[in-house]
């Protein structure tokens, strides 16, 4: 537990004290808010996500493989 | 039908986020073994007995922990970039990443572990740990944090390597997925190994050439010498070792490429009528108005070396190097990744067989739904025998198996040019420093020390230029032979791709402007600001 706890001190000092960390931090954090939460939801939807199962994934792919020609 | 928009348009968002990717990646990559470098000067003087000795250390120390902090910056600006590219696996590219199966996904799950656990680990110790850790374990992070980032590029060298030479794998008619039979054959295949030598030593040049820069950018300014000129010693022995290495492995590519994907190797000479002896065009011109079988020069303008060509694609001065007419063509002879001589088929021929693969597959679905085990098995066998050609088959014309010529022949040259470039730079700079030139740098130094910061921006764009002939060079391939982009493409709206590459490319762009201000802002303040 005590080491615990010395990995939590280390880790919440380090980014207490970060000065040019803690404008990247933000700027990583809205970069992977854009990514996760508008981009990926509204516009990055996976092509196949609409099937439930592996097989249906699998004749779906092998549909469009081959009538794509 | 796929129309040709939606696949330049997912073509285009896959090359413009990748290119955003790898202006950070190679800077993570080679800086990070720079700094470890440093650091074990600093904790090998840190051991020893003496004042001399501490103030070396403590010296050491500083310049590690400033550089430390570019590492940091890039690493930061860096994160999360990468994931966009897998966004579009699963978006734009479906059926591609469906028919890749584990091939692709089981590296990529192995490079986001190696990137969590190792490089986000150690990386928070180098980070904050000083006068915290022990020097021992601090050291042990710094390396550990190099090493971690390179093995996570490696696995995915390793996909990209699968993506251009297709090895190890079985198809399964029943999935439509390609798994893996052979990890070994994966990993190991001659295309992955001289991919990730040729890809990290590429990195580590262009580490080398940034911290020359920045550290000479620091002489023009008259600060810092000391520490600017003992970066420049580090980076430069570093910088000539990577780019000796560098071109090594480029040929080691190149033979690769010869053997695997000799239609890229076409294009990347302009090599439009292949024979024995062929030269070696150092450099050219193109005709713009060149096309297949008009029997013009494709050169307005050349400059070859005789020969040279064959002895890197075959080494044999006089071996046969084919030509994009060849290659459509058939009939030269040439050696199988076993070594077997055979004689080349003519793309309609493959065309041919690339059709009797997608109908077997056709064939098998049907008995497969139909419950008709013995039609089954006869489609399976027809299957196996023409899988090697199956994306010919969705190829109407012999010209849409020939990359963009022009652009993969200007890339190949900007990267060659500019990597011969580099290694006289480093002799240069290491020839300078024995000569002492750097420590009293006055007024007849300064046209080299902006040469040097301009070649900041150059080292950047060849390390795009080489990846934009391995990437265009293989075109319409997204897997050597086996699957052609439109076959990959998911069944998308062009309009919607449009839409994500503005908003990806506004966006990006104002978060990198941020960025790169950030960073300018940490060299600005140089080794003052470093306790």
């Amino acid at each position: 537990m005590n080491m615990f706890k010395r990995i939590f001190a280390f880790y919440y000092t380090g980014f207490r004290d970060m000065t040019v960390g803690k404008s990247l931090w933000l700027i990583i954090l809205i970069k992977l808010f854009i990514i996760f939460f508008i981009l990926r939801l509204f516009f990055f939807k996976p092509d196949l996500s609409e099937c439930d199962s592996p097989q249906q994934k699998s004749e779906k792919v092998i549909e469009n493989l081959l009538n794509c020609r | 039908m796929i129309l040709s928009a939606l696949i330049d348009a997912s073509r285009l968002q896959f090359a413009l986020t990748a290119m955003f990717h790898w202006i950070f990646v190679p800077l993570t990559l080679g800086l990070g073994f720079i700094i470890a470098f440093m650091e074990t000067r600093y904790y090998l003087y840190s051991k020893k007995e003496g004042t001399e000795n501490q103030q070396k250390a403590l010296f050491w120390k500083k310049l590690t922990r400033f550089w430390a902090r570019i590492f940091a910056v890039n690493f930061a600006v860096g994160v999360a970039t990468g994931i966009i590219l897998e966004f579009q696996f699963g978006t734009n590219w479906s059926n591609y990443s469906w028919f890749v199966g584990d091939i692709f996904g089981a590296p990529l799950a192995i490079e986001g572990i190696f990137a969590f656990f190792m490089e986000s680990t150690f990386f928070a110790v180098m980070y904050f740990g000083w006068d915290k850790v022990s020097k021992r374990f601090h050291l042990a992070s710094t390396w550990l944090t190099a090493i971690g980032a390179n093995l996570s590029a490696v696995w995915i060298l390793i996909a990209n390597a699968w993506m251009q030479y297709p090895v190890g794998m079985e198809f399964n008619p029943d999935t439509a997925r390609n798994e893996m039979v052979n990890f070994a054959e994966v990993v190991f295949s001659p295309v992955a190994m001289n991919k990730l030598f040729h890809t990290a030593t590429s990195a580590f040049m262009l580490a080398s050439v940034v911290v020359i820069g920045i550290s000479c950018w620091y002489l023009l300014k008259e600060r810092n010498r000391d520490y600017a000129v003992k970066s420049i010693k580090v980076a430069a022995v570093f910088g000539l070792f990577s780019a000796l290495l560098l071109a090594y492995s480029g040929d080691g590519s190149a033979y690769n490429v010869a053997r695997h994907q000799p239609m890229k190797l076409a294009a990347m000479e302009g090599l439009y009528n292949g024979g024995k002896g062929a030269p070696l065009v150092g450099f050219a011109l193109l005709d713009p108005d060149k096309e297949r079988g008009d029997g013009e020069d494709p050169y307005l303008f050349s400059i070859s070396i005789p020969k040279a060509l064959s002895f890197l694609a075959t080494r044999d001065f006089n071996g046969f190097v084919p030509g994009i007419e060849d290659i459509i063509n058939g009939g030269y002879t040439y050696k199988d990744a076993d070594g077997v001589e055979r004689v080349a088929i003519p793309f309609e021929q493959k065309r041919e067989k690339g059709l009797l693969a997608i109908e077997a597959l056709k064939e098998y679905n049907r008995a497969a739904n139909t419950g008709n085990d013995s039609l089954k098995m006869r489609a399976a066998a027809a299957l196996e025998e023409n899988f090697g050609y199956f994306g010919y088959g969705y190829l109407e014309s012999a010209q849409e198996s020939v990359p963009p010529v022009a652009l993969t022949f200007y890339a190949f040259r900007i990267m060659v040019i500019l990597g011969g470039y580099f290694i006289l730079f480093f002799i240069a700079v290491l020839w300078m420093l024995r000569k002492g030139c750097f420590n009293a740098a006055g007024r007849k130094m300064k046209w080299f020390l902006y040469l040097a910061v301009a070649s900041v921006p150059l080292v950047y764009i060849c390390s795009q230029s080489g990846w934009i002939v391995a990437e265009v060079g293989r075109q319409p391939w997204t897997i050597q032979d086996l699957l052609p982009v439109q076959a990959a493409v998911s069944g998308v709206s062009a309009s919607n791709v449009y839409t994500t590459v503005a908003i990806f490319f506004v966006l990006f762009t104002i978060l990198l402007v941020a960025e790169l201000k950030i960073m300018f802002s940490q060299i600005k303040k140089g080794f003052e600001e470093i306790k």
